[in-house]
């Protein structure tokens, strides 16, 4: 599912984002990747969305190698991985049904498909009834599961959430979480990206810390542990 | 790029509703193309009607040829055909010697003192109608070679004159229009490129949920398209008005100076010009200033 190998990047101002990341994340796997601001986490998610290319070392997504991938490519590739970010990125003008159905609308689905799947998906978010609001109608929880809605409606292989807690208070975070959770307990893969290390403590589940660019720890059974800025 | 139905929908949907959700940067696009086309369209018609008014100076600008006096009228005629055959000569008009005669005694009749001339002192001659007034100085030097021709006059002066104004007004049509299409496509790109700019993060989302470029450039296409064209329809009527206007005042003031060109001769030039450069400028400036937030 995802393979970083010996993974190196640098910049093109000098920074050297990641220091030789090895890790491996298996179909049908949950963990998190967790590190403090700076840690190359952020490089991490770019690299695996296709955003950037490593500068040593190999990534694979999907069975892909993202340093090899032709352009034309890419958009194809992204379709079986949904991502989920901080910030929501929901499209203003467009109700929370429409927002969904765009992803669907990008890789060509038809109307009718569109009518069946959409419900199907914000019910599974609990969103059901807010079908007909805009984003800025709804509280940050809301948003972030229509974010999780529009990552899952093209039941993509893989689910990379980027800080998909930043934005919301303790309760709404661990809401997320449980739904991330509940979306693997379906079969999808998911990847967790987080500095929220006491929200990680609540979950039995894998960890991978990074800081400094380098895997510092990788398994369930505790972490490397850090002082955030 | 291949379209299914359903897809060219959602691109005409998308393309017509983003106008109305953008609708400052829609206005100030379509205002930018109408500022534009009806600059370079006045300017146009000022070129076209200059070309006109030179034009109807040249044909008046034509060749004298006088036939010598031993040649006979019927043998005079006969030249008509040699004449005609003389590259850039378009028309012949002949004048016998008598109604020579009679023209200048027409235009002197009040002072009485040519009463008495016999009409023979005048000469047989044609009149003679160029196709391009630069080139009168060479027609005037084939018809020499004709032996029964006595002498040539033309005006040469004025002919070089009038060939001047129109290279000078076809030269400035060029420049002007030129530096007003680059304005024009400076200030429209940049105006594309803030439309597009206050938009990178629906665009960034697009490729994020696996958008093919194409997918993401149609709406915009459609959206430039629409706005073009809008913009090239409002311009034209507004230089129609505009002409009628103008040309109503210049009757009024100068009236018998000479005739404006007739705004429906032009007008289907001028509306597919109009067309064109909006077409180009909203759909062309769309998918060039799209590029730039496309290649991630």
């Amino acid at each position: 599912m995802i393979r970083m190998t010996d993974v190196f990047k640098e910049y093109a101002n000098g920074t050297k984002a990641l220091k030789g990341v090895t890790f491996e994340l298996n179909a049908g796997e949950f963990a998190f990747l967790i590190g403090p601001s700076g840690s190359g986490k952020s490089t991490i998610i770019r690299l695996l969305i296709g955003e950037i290319a490593p500068s040593d070392g190999e990534v694979i997504v999907n069975g892909q190698d993202m340093d090899n991938i032709k352009m034309r490519k890419m958009p194809y590739l992204r379709r079986t991985i949904g991502v989920i970010f901080q910030d929501f990125r929901l499209i203003e003008n467009k109700t929370v049904f429409e927002n969904v159905a765009f992803a669907m609308r990008v890789i060509g689905a038809s109307n009718k498909e569109i009518r069946q799947r959409v419900p199907y998906v914000l019910e599974l978010v609990g969103l059901e009834f807010k079908a007909k609001s805009r984003p800025d109608e709804l509280s940050g929880g809301e948003q972030q599961r229509v974010a999780i809605a529009r990552a899952l409606v093209n039941n993509p292989r893989l689910i990379i959430a980027d800080e998909p807690t930043g934005n919301l208070d303790p309760a709404r975070s661990l809401e997320i979480l449980l739904l991330l959770k509940k979306i693997n307990d379906l079969g999808t893969t998911v990847l967790i990206v987080t500095h929220e290390k006491p929200l990680v403590d609540q979950f039995s589940q894998r960890v991978i810390a990074i800081d400094g660019g380098r895997i510092v720890n990788d398994g369930m059974d505790g972490y490397y542990d850090y002082e955030d800025e | 790029m291949k379209m299914n139905r359903n897809r060219t929908f959602y691109y005409i949907k998308e393309g017509v509703s983003s106008i109305f959700n953008h609708s400052l940067m829609s206005f100030a696009s379509v205002c930018i193309i109408i500022a534009f086309l009806v600059i370079m369209g006045s300017f146009i018609l000022l070129a076209v009607n200059i070309n006109a008014l030179v034009g109807e100076l040249e044909n008046d600008n034509i060749i004298l040829a006088h036939i010598d006096e031993t040649v006979s009228e019927s043998e005079a005629r006969a030249l008509e055909h040699t004449i005609l055959s003389i590259p850039n000569v378009t028309n012949v008009v002949f004048t016998t010697n008598r109604e020579a005669y009679e023209n200048f005694i027409g235009r002197h009749e009040d002072e009485g003192r040519f009463g008495d001339i016999d009409y023979t002192v005048f000469r047989h001659r044609f009149s003679i109608f160029v196709e391009d007034v630069a080139l009168i100085a060479e027609t005037q030097q084939e018809l020499r070679h004709i032996p029964e021709i006595a002498r040539t006059s033309a005006n040469l002066t004025v002919a070089r004159a009038l060939v001047n104004v129109r290279n000078i007004v076809s030269w400035v049509s060029i420049i002007v229009v030129g530096v007003l299409l680059a304005i024009s496509l400076f200030i429209m790109s940049n105006t594309i490129k803030l439309a597009t700019f206050e938009r990178r993060e629906e665009i960034s989302i697009m490729k994020m949920v696996g958008a093919t470029n194409s997918f993401i450039r149609w709406p915009f296409i459609f959206e430039g398209f629409i706005l073009g064209l809008t913009g090239a329809l409002i311009a034209f009527v507004s230089i129609m008005a505009l002409y009628g206007f103008a040309a109503g005042r210049v009757i009024e003031i100068e009236a018998g100076l000479f005739q404006l060109v007739v705004f429906s001769t032009i007008s289907v030039p001028l509306f597919l010009l109009f067309a064109g450069i909006g077409f180009g400028v909203g759909v062309g400036g769309s998918a060039f200033a799209l590029n730039r937030y496309l290649k991630v």
